[in-house]
């Protein structure tokens, strides 16, 4: 009960005003003095890593984002060109496009998919557990390079998806091969690994008290005004936390893409993700500062889309508290 | 459960308030007009503690006939949905002992004669045997397993427990990183790791971990110990502990299921880990499974299909052997932090 209140408690809070750093109420009264010289001891590891490994990385790519660096040569200030030449990179735009395009379709789709099995599997299913499973096994395996390899496999000219088709006498198109259905079939997979979001959706079903419902059915409401009155509003803080952190893992898929192109990004650069773009930049020609200005816009456009997401919040989430 | 329920009792039998955490219950009437027999949900999740809630037993027998044939059908259409999400897999597994020409012709699942043989010639399709490639995966997965339980746990005990200076803004920059993608970090971090001469070496993928910089598994030990009674730590510093031995001997052993939960999603994590693996090791002999397959594929250029799918099987059964042994605590790190 308290993990999921906290659940909820972290889409309020976490990034908008992160204000929670004391333990919930818990916090000993001021006659007790800090704790400092024991809290920088257990902090060593994560301060260290924090400075060495996050925020120290972080401004030394800020600073080649704006330098010509191939890590043979010294880095060479350039201030704005790498932007002012993304700007005139199709390419760049491109994988822009196909990445918007993978998170806008996908994630939606996988949520969507989630609610309505967890919604099926709610309340008192005679084995549950066994379709719980069935059901996640995929998101934890989705992300290897194995399934990327099957993926690559079944949407082939001669796969399992059109040997399938062919049963019904339908004759399939090379799926990978085509640049129009090529995204669509990476699309696929990750709506296919939406058991994680499912299992924070019905731990998030289980927290709604039933008696809602009941006195709900007492007034005679219909299942579906149920739905729209109790499940949506109760549900929306899990759907917004699943929304935020679907939408920025979405944002960093690498593997499928690479994979299933073989590293090309084809055909035709239509599975040319974001990240895959920046990793034939970076470590495919390394040009390390283009690959660092790429970086940033993705931090900006994650950044902006989390921060629309929690101001838009403010009209669709209902905290019940 | 079907002869002993009474259907319209409010007050479950003893023997039913004991089964709640394991019995799954019957199918879910829709409109069910005796209140607290809605619970169902609650208790038959297999890893809800038992008789937590009071749930009215409810057996087939209290249903009506329409009631049944609806429950049906639901069973029905969720079964052919799992066959439908499971069966990519099975016929991976399926034409992993299929010969390589069979594998287009083959949509089915029916294995008319296995041919092992594909797991021999994949294992040693590279210059080294594939256990070479399972062993140095092995390694890493192991320092990241090691360096995320201490560090991680030593951070979650400073956030959840202890009161210092600069907490705030602290607790913020760990719940940030989370959200950080790691491509804005690892071009410098590839330069650093390189001057150090530590590329084709596993530390670049160990020695993070030992820095806590996977903040999920902060952020998930710290929700886990505040749900710890306060009371416990303060008594043992009523008693002269100090933080050490409160962290070791009173709040690590409450937190091992928080641990548990960290280990296999490390586990599971790293081992499927491709985008730094990549970064990082370039040198065949310390490709880990994932960069090993990926050069497999380059290397038969998708013709041997069998032997393919044989090393993918290979590569994918200890993730499946410890999201078997795990699920509980996968179920419930998900359901808590919403981490995947």
């Amino acid at each position: 009960m308290s993990a999921l209140a906290e659940l909820g408690n972290l889409g309020k809070s976490s990034a908008a005003r992160p204000t929670k750093g004391a333990p919930n109420g818990h916090r000993p009264k001021a006659t007790r003095p800090k704790d400092n010289r024991a809290a920088f001891i257990f902090l060593a590891p994560w301060i260290l890593g924090l400075i060495a490994i996050t925020v120290g990385p972080m401004l030394v790519s800020l600073y080649l984002s704006f330098t010509d660096y191939n890590l043979i040569q010294d880095p060479n200030w350039i201030g704005l060109d790498n932007f002012t030449r993304m700007f005139g990179d199709e390419r760049f735009w491109n994988s822009l496009g196909v990445t918007l395009t993978y998170v806008i379709v996908g994630v939606p789709l996988q949520l969507g998919l989630a609610l309505i099995v967890a919604l099926a599997l709610d309340k008192g299913l005679k084995g549950l557990a066994f379709y719980r499973s069935v059901f996640y096994l995929p998101s934890l395996l989705g992300s290897s390079v194995a399934v990327a390899i099957l993926w690559k496999q079944m949407f082939g000219t001669s796969g399992l998806v059109n040997q399938l088709l062919a049963v019904f006498g339908i004759h399939g198109p090379g799926w990978i091969s085509d640049p129009s259905t090529a995204l669509g079939s990476i699309i696929l997979l990750h709506v296919w690994t939406f058991g994680s979001p499912m299992i924070i959706f019905l731990a998030g079903l289980r927290q709604i008290p039933t008696m809602y419902y009941e006195a709900a059915a007492v007034d005679g409401a219909g299942r579906i005004t149920r739905f729209l009155k109790i499940t949506l509003p109760l549900l929306s803080p899990i759907i917004f936390f699943n929304l935020v952190l679907q939408i920025i893992g979405a944002f960093q898929s690498f593997t499928q893409a690479f994979i299933v192109s073989g590293g090309t990004g084809g055909p035709s650069d239509s599975t040319m993700f974001f990240t895959l773009y920046l990793y034939q930049r970076g470590f495919g020609q390394f040009d390390m500062g283009y690959a660092s200005a790429m970086a940033w816009v993705l931090v900006i456009i994650v950044g902006a889309f989390t921060a629309i997401n929690f101001y838009a919040s403010k009209f669709w989430v209902f905290y019940d508290d | 459960m079907t002869t002993e329920a009474a259907p319209h009792s409010n007050v479950p039998s003893a023997a039913t308030a004991h089964r709640t955490g394991a019995a799954p219950g019957a199918p879910r009437a829709v409109v069910r007009p005796v209140p607290p027999s809605n619970d169902a949900g609650q208790g038959s999740n297999g890893d809800a503690p038992p008789a937590r809630r009071r749930r009215l037993p409810r057996g087939d027998l209290a249903l009506s006939p329409r009631q049944r044939v609806k429950s049906l059908l639901k069973h029905v259409v969720l079964i052919a949905a799992a066959i439908v999400m499971i069966y990519p897999l099975l016929w991976m597994l399926v034409s992993s002992f299929r010969p390589s020409d069979d594998v287009f012709r083959a949509p089915g699942l029916w294995l008319a004669e296995a041919h092992p043989e594909n797991y021999a010639n994949g294992w040693n399709a590279l210059s080294s045997p594939f256990g070479t490639y399972l062993l140095n995966s092995t390694i890493v997965v192991l320092g990241a397993i090691i360096g995320n339980l201490v560090s991680c746990s030593m951070a979650a005990y400073a956030f959840a427990r202890l009161d210092f200076s600069g907490k705030k803004w602290m607790f913020a920059a760990m719940l940030i990183t989370i959200m950080l993608p790691i491509h804005v970090i690892i071009v410098p971090q590839y330069i650093l790791f390189s001057q150090i001469g530590w590329i084709n070496t596993f530390w670049p993928l160990i020695v993070p971990k030992l820095l806590a910089t996977d903040a999920f598994f902060v952020f998930l030990m710290v929700q886990f110990i505040r749900g710890i009674p306060r009371e416990l730590d303060e008594a043992a510093r009523i008693d002269g502990a100090g933080h050490p031995r409160i962290f070791l001997r009173v709040i690590l052993p409450l937190m091992t299921p928080a641990l548990a939960t960290t280990t296999i999603f490390t586990f599971i994590w790293t081992w499927s880990d491709f985008f730094s693996q990549l970064i990082y090791l370039t040198s065949p002999d310390v490709f880990t499974v994932p960069v090993a397959l990926r050069a497999f594929v380059d290397a038969q250029s998708s013709t041997d299909w069998g032997s393919m799918f044989a090393m993918s099987v290979v590569s994918l059964l200890p993730v499946f052997i410890a999201f078997l042994i795990g699920q509980k605590f996968l179920v419930k790190g998900i359901a808590t932090t919403g981490i995947k």
